[in-house]
Order: structure tokens, then C-alpha cells, then sequence
């Protein structure tokens, strides 16, 4: 007699536990040969409010760590991915991916990874700046996280782009709510895995899996929300820019109709850390 | 003769403890003799658009006055600006910034914006006049700061331009196209500056649209375009009214608009673009807050209270317009306060002894009034030192209000005017928890004699320029704009530049 395999529930991570949607609201995903293989936690606005609130509370704290702790932790996510980099592309070749096709992608998230750990106590010394002023005083300028950021992952390259887009923004120093692919939501149920054993504070980054219909518009208003970065067609970047518009929210939105290379090494850059912080400058007066 | 201003008496007359010492008061024993200045500001009756290098007519023919706000006079008319002209002046860009701005050696362009700083320079005393006229503001100001901060805007983003591989690491620039840009009639010369100078460094091309309030230094400063050789269309002047800069920041042409103004207004613009992938650089409102500790030097942290909200008449959107002041010292401070206000000078601000000159309009001074008739009827408490008011012109006496708390609309809305709300706190973190209370984040100040407690409260104050024993500084080199509901983007500095540019 064959021994029947367990299967595992996938479970959104948010606020560092693993959840269904609070509405109990599930949508089957299929494998690429059209059999069922499990139910996706299909997460409301509620879901998404949840998971800002707890991005906020996690905020401070995330901010407030060293710049090599923040590398450090980062890495330990590379090093998570990477151990368990079989899973991870076995999640990804559900969407239809060759074995070596997944491979790649896990490769180079990981990859990715790494490159954003080294970032964290870099990307301040070349973003920021001290200024020459005309008067006695010391003037400098340094970057500061902008809060709690909305991520919005496109349907294509469901792990890389995921973490192209969440790793700049808490490696500086922000938190996130991020919305997986709603095609390809598995590999976004395995990483919330990875970020809960890979020392990241509870709450830094939280996924939600789901349909971008449903939750964008709440992703647009959401006033706690301080920036929106991701991929979205042009119907959903006039929505998420209307409902910007009314907290002065920052958007940074890459077009679902354009071909983005995740792979890349354009991909990935100080500037794409840049488009989460705040630059503050400080006049500090000079004398006895 | 000379008075001793009335003291309080207290229970402990022994103790002086924090009252100040009392004050010499004149009353209206003595008068100042007038000072004016009197320098040609040198204008004319009409003022076509800048189009193309070339001044000439809206499309409508139609005209709007430029009045001064002190005597209420006509100063000159200016073309208002329609579709057909806005259209004209975006293709008039796009064409310079195709043939010409474009493909330029930034050598090049930098030549041409080191040129334009110098014949500001040149003509500064003219455009000062010219400032206080249009805008009411006090001679002092715009010849001490508006106009040689224009020119040093000029001259710092003109040595940038062939320098911009210095400006991101990593990366190259390249310019957008055609910059779309709309500023406010509160620092009519030195936004034109602000907006220009990087706009061009990095070698785009500009529209441009001064305030309806305030459009004469736009259109006197394209005659220094013109002296300097500039090529056609590479900035280009539209006067006009709201509707006009409607038009200019929705303009298909734009690749990137930048917008100075109130966050209404910069909403509105913003949702006008929200289905195009027009760039932006947005300085919105701001109501900030200026703390000052019990450890503070009090006499010189007055001064700078009194230059953080009255400079320009309060009419400046970093304005430090909530006072926060350690409980302890907050009476002193505030009778402090009084006595200052008490000699400031509100009047003709061609004068050259005047401290506050006119409101910009009618419609800001009664907006201002119907905040001061609101935070009376919240509570608050006001008070104005004696003001005789001119019989012409827009003035408003220095203003503050002791009493208010964090709830009231005089604590919360940008007022936009000569006007103090004053709270009280005990702690650091109440300071902190109070200052950052408000949807704006763009400016704040800090009153301590302790190095590592104005790094802390820099760190806490969720605002985009923290200023330290000081208030209401600027310089090309240092970047400035807000967080929150007070927009995004910078500008002066590296960090600015960078907004007007792509990387490739």
C-alpha cells in the first residue's frame, strides 16, 4: 500500500503568523497539468487593512535597527530561499515553468537578495549628501523610510518579482504589505515561510494572496499606505493614482503592458531603494 | 516720554524667575522719517507672453491687471494666457528641446544659465522693486533675500550641467523633454528660479506659469532670457489665470510637471494626470511646527519665532506657524513675544525700515481675517499690537494666539498669513507627538542649546527640513520639500536635480 502524502494548507503570512483570510474565502489553484492542488486564501480589504496595520506596528522597530543588522537579516532570507530552493522552483513550475526555467528564477531571487543585504548600510552614504550652505551652519541630508509601502507583484515571474520589488523597499528600512500574483500565488505562500525563519521581525513584510481587482482599489485609498510601488495595467494605475492623489501618497508603478526583464541587473539598483525614502535635511548651527 | 511696559504683578515679587526684563516702549512718541527706496523698477505698461524667445500676443487678446497690493494701483497688464497659447509654447519647447537644448554640451547649457545669474545680478535693485511692487512684500526682503537667491539658484545649477555623471553613481542622466511648471505668488522671482535653473541644467526644456497675482519678475526675467542669448523656446512664459495652469500641468506635451501651491490645488493636478506617466514634483501646504526648549538661548529663539512666521507676511509654506513651547518658559517667551511684535514695523514695503509689508490680495487678507474670526470663536485667545491701518492696501498686523490646542483649525489648516498659534508642552516625546500631529510634513524648527538633543528631535520630526536654532534658511545646495501631505520631490542640491532627470 502506497503511503497517501500530507498536504499542506497555504496560509498567508502577516503580522509573522500564518493566516487564512478572515473571510474564509478560498480560490482552488490548479497545477500546470490542470489538477487541483490546493485552496489560496482569497484576502480581502479587510485582510489588506490587517496587514498595514501590522506592517505599522512592525515600522519603528524595523527602522530603528542597525543598517547591518537590517544586511544581515536580509541575507538570512537569501540563505533561506537558497535551502529550500527545490520547493521553491517545484512552486513555480505550477505556473507552466520548465524545471530549469524555475531554477533560474530561484537562483536569481536569491541573488537578488544578497545584492539588497549589502545595500543596507551602503545606500545612505550614497544617497545622502552634506551641503555646502552659504551661512555657519552644517548642513546635511539623509535619507529616511518612508513608512508602511504598498506592493503590487505582476502575474509573470511570481518569486522574482515579488522580491524585486519588496527587497529595496525594506532595505530601506520601510515595511510592506504586498499582493502576490493572483495567477501564480504558491511561491508567495512558500516565501512567507522563509521570512518567518529568517530572523525578520513579524510584521516587516506581509503577503497576501488574492485578486488584484478586489484589493486594489484599497491598496489606492488606504491612507496609512505612504507609497505604492509595482506593476500595474493602465485601468489599475489611474485607480491606484486617483486614491494616491487624496493622502499625497507616492506611487511608483511599472506597466504591466511594457516586457520587464526581472533578471536583469538593471533590475535591481540603489535607486529602486531610492523610491521608498525621504530625503530630511538638517540645518545644525556651528559656533562655541 | 519713555514708559516701563506694564509687568504682571506676581505672588513672589522677590523672584524674577522667567519674566523678562521690562521693555522700553515709545508708543507714537517718535516716527521713523520714511525710507524708500527708490530704484527704477523699470516697467512697462503691457506684457506679452514669452513664446519662442519672442514676445508676443495672446491668441484671446485679452489682458488681466497686475495691481500692487499696498495702494490697491494698477502696476501694468499682462497677457492672459489661453489653449492656443499654451499649445504654441509646448511646441515651442518641444522644437528647442529636439534641435537645440537637447543635444547641447553641457558645458553649453551651463554657460547660458551662469549668464542669466550674472544679468540678475546686474539688475537685482531693479527686480527687488519690481517684487515688492507685484507682491507686497518688504523691499528688505527681496533685495536681502528673493533676488540674490534667484541668481545663486542660477549660478549653482549652472555649474551642474556638465557635470550630471556626478549625480547618480552608477547611472547616467538624461533629460526628460519638457517641463511643465506652476508656482505661487509668494516668492514670485525665487520659484521661477527654483523651478528653472535645474530644469535646465539637467536639459529640458520649460513652460512656465507665474501666479496670477504675481506675474512681473516672470516676464521681466525672459528679457534676461533674451540678453543672455538663451535659444528660443528653451523656457518659455505663459501669464494667465487658474485655468491657464490647468492647462499647462494637463498638457500632453509634459513629460514631467512640477507644482508650488497649496495641497488643494497640487490634488487637483494630480488627479488631472492620474491616467498619464507625466513625472511630478509636487510642494504642497505645510503648518509647521517650531519648538522651542526651556534650554533654549529665549532671546534670540524669539527672533527666530518672529522670522519664522511673519517673514513674507507668514505667506511661505515652511512658515513656522505652530509654536511649541516648554511649559516652563512658555510665559516668558510669549511676553517675549509681545514686546517684539510691539516694534515691528507694518507699512509701505518699499520702505526700507519695514518689517511686514502688504498681504498679497483681498481675497488672502479676508481668508486670513476669516481664520482670525475662527480661532477667536474656537477659543483661542488673540492678540495684535496697536496697528493703525493704511487706508489703501492689503495689511494685516503680526498676530498670535495663546490658548490653542491641538484640535483647533487655526492649530491644523495652513492659515497662509502673519498668524502664531502657540501651544505648551512638558516632555521631549510630547513636543515630538504633538509636532508630528498634522497631515503636513515639510518643515520644523528647533529651539535647545543641546548638539545631541537637535540630532534627536531631527530624527523624531517627521518633516523634510529640520532647521536648528535658526528658521526659514534656504540655499541652492541644500535640498527642500516636504513629507506627507506636503508633497514629494526636492528641490535644490543633488537630490533635486535628480527629479528632473531619467536615469539610463
Amino acid at each position: 500500500m502506497t503511503r497517501l502524502p500530507i498536504t499542506k494548507t497555504p496560509k498567508v503570512y502577516v503580522g509573522g503568523a500564518f493566516i487564512r483570510s478572515e473571510s474564509s474565502r478560498v480560490f482552488p489553484l490548479k497545477d500546470a497539468a490542470g489538477n487541483f492542488f490546493a485552496n489560496i486564501p482569497q484576502c480581502t480589504r479587510k485582510d489588506l487593512r490587517n496587514a498595514v496595520e501590522a506592517a505599522a506596528k512592525a515600522g519603528p522597530g524595523w527602522a530603528k535597527r542597525s543598517a547591518y543588522n537590517r544586511g544581515q537579516i536580509i541575507y538570512r532570507l537569501g540563505e533561506m530561499l537558497e535551502a529550500r530552493a527545490g520547493e521553491m522552483a517545484e512552486a513555480i513550475m505550477l505556473g507552466g515553468a520548465s524545471k530549469a526555467a524555475a531554477a533560474r528564477e530561484v537562483a536569481a531571487a536569491s541573488d537578488r537578495l544578497i545584492h539588497y543585504a549589502g545595500w543596507t548600510d551602503k545606500f545612505e552614504q550614497v544617497l545622502g549628501s552634506v551641503n555646502p550652505v552659504a551661512s555657519a551652519h552644517f548642513n546635511f541630508t539623509v535619507t529616511e523610510p518612508m513608512g508602511v509601502v504598498g506592493v503590487i507583484a505582476p502575474e509573470e515571474a511570481p518569486l522574482l518579482a515579488l522580491i524585486s520589488l519588496v527587497a529595496p523597499v525594506i532595505t530601506g528600512g520601510n515595511t510592506v504589505a504586498a499582493l502576490a500574483s493572483t495567477s501564480q500565488p504558491y511561491p508567495a505562500i512558500l516565501l512567507g515561510e522563509m521570512l518567518a525563519t529568517s530572523d525578520l521581525p513579524g510584521g516587516v513584510v506581509n503577503l497576501l494572496t488574492g485578486f488584484h481587482k478586489e484589493l486594489i482599489p484599497t491598496f489606492a485609498t488606504h491612507t496609512h499606505l505612504r507609497a505604492l510601488t509595482g506593476v500595474a495595467n493602465a485601468e489599475e494605475r489611474k485607480t491606484l493614482k486617483l486614491g494616491a492623489t487624496e493622502s499625497v501618497k507616492r506611487t511608483h508603478l511599472l506597466k504591466a503592458e511594457d516586457k520587464i526583464d526581472w533578471f536583469a541587473d538593471s533590475a535591481q539598483s540603489v535607486y529602486e531603494i531610492r523610491q521608498a525614502l525621504e530625503f530630511k535635511t538638517t540645518w545644525h548651527p556651528v559656533g562655541a | 516720554m519713555p514708559t516701563l511696559a506694564p509687568e504682571k504683578k506676581t505672588a513672589r515679587p522677590a523672584n524674577r524667575g522667567h519674566r523678562p526684563a521690562p521693555e522700553l516702549c515709545f508708543g507714537d512718541l517718535w516716527e521713523y522719517d520714511p525710507s524708500p527706496e527708490t530704484a527704477d523698477p523699470k516697467l512697462k505698461p503691457r506684457y506679452e507672453l514669452f513664446i519662442g524667445g519672442k514676445f508676443v500676443a495672446p491668441a484671446s487678446g485679452k489682458y488681466f491687471d497686475s495691481i500692487n497690493p499696498a495702494n490697491e494701483q494698477k502696476i501694468a497688464e499682462l497677457a492672459l494666457g489661453g489653449a492656443a497659447d499654451v499649445d504654441a509654447a509646448y511646441a515651442a519647447a518641444q522644437h528647442a528641446f529636439e534641435t537645440v537644448w537637447g543635444k547641447m554640451p553641457g558645458k553649453e547649457r551651463g554657460k547660458y544659465l551662469f549668464r542669466i545669474a550674472r544679468l540678475l545680478q546686474d539688475r537685482a535693485r531693479e527686480f527687488a522693486v519690481a517684487e515688492t511692487m507685484d507682491n507686497g512684500k518688504p523691499i528688505r526682503e527681496t533685495r536681502d533675500f528673493d533676488v540674490p537667491m534667484a541668481a545663486a539658484h542660477f549660478f549653482y545649477h549652472g555649474g551642474w550641467a556638465d557635470k550630471l555623471d556626478y549625480v547618480a553613481p552608477g547611472r547616467r542622466l538624461a533629460p526628460l523633454g519638457v517641463v511643465g511648471q506652476v508656482i505661487p505668488w509668494n516668492f514670485p522671482l525665487l520659484m521661477l528660479a527654483w523651478k528653472i535653473a535645474p530644469a535646465l541644467a539637467a536639459g529640458n526644456c520649460v513652460v512656465i506659469k507665474p501666479a496670477t497675482n504675481t506675474p512681473i519678475t516672470a516676464v521681466k526675467l525672459a528679457e534676461i532670457f533674451q540678453d543672455a542669448g538663451l535659444p528660443p523656446g528653451v523656457v518659455n512664459v505663459i501669464t494667465g489665470s487658474g485655468s491657464t495652469g490647468g492647462l499647462m500641468m494637463a498638457h500632453p506635451t509634459a513629460a514631467k510637471i512640477a507644482f508650488t501651491g497649496s495641497t488643494e490645488v497640487g490634488k487637483v493636478i494630480m488627479r488631472s494626470v492620474a491616467d498619464t506617466d507625466k513625472k511630478m514634483t509636487m510642494e504642497l501646504g505645510g503648518k509647521a511646527a517650531n519648538i522651542v526648549f526651556d534650554d533654549a538661548p529665549l532671546d534670540q529663539a524669539v527672533e527666530g519665532i518672529v522670522n519664522g512666521i511673519f517673514f513674507n507676511q507668514g505667506q511661505v509654506c515652511c512658515a513656522g506657524s505652530r509654536l511649541l513651547v516648554h511649559e516652563s518658559v512658555a510665559r516668558t517667551i510669549v511676553a517675549k513675544l509681545k514686546n517684539r511684535l510691539r516694534v515691528l514695523r507694518v507699512g509701505d514695503p518699499l520702505d526700507k525700515n519695514t518689517d511686514l509689508g502688504a498681504i498679497v490680495s483681498r481675497a488672502q487678507l479676508d481668508s486670513i481675517q476669516a481664520y482670525l474670526d475662527i480661532g477667536v470663536k474656537e477659543g483661542a485667545e488673540m492678540w495684535q499690537p496697536p496697528f493703525r491701518r493704511p487706508a489703501k492696501g492689503f495689511f494685516m498686523p503680526p498676530t498670535i494666539f495663546t490658548g490653542v490646542t491641538q484640535s483647533h483649525r487655526i492649530a491644523r489648516e495652513e492659515i497662509f498669513g502673519p498668524v502664531l498659534s502657540i501651544l505648551t508642552f512638558r516632555t521631549v516625546d510630547e513636543a515630538i507627538e504633538k509636532a508630528n500631529n498634522t497631515a503636513y510634513g515639510l518643515s520644523a524648527g528647533v529651539w535647545t542649546d543641546k548638539g545631541s538633543r537637535i540630532l534627536k528631535m531631527s530624527t523624531e520630526l517627521k518633516a523634510g527640513v529640520v532647521w536648528a536654532n535658526t528658521f526659514n534658511k534656504f540655499d541652492p545646495t541644500s535640498p527642500f520639500g516636504g513629507y506627507k501631505e506636503s508633497g514629494f520631490g526636492r528641490e535644490g542640491g543633488r537630490q533635486g536635480l535628480l527629479d528632473y532627470a531619467k536615469l539610463v
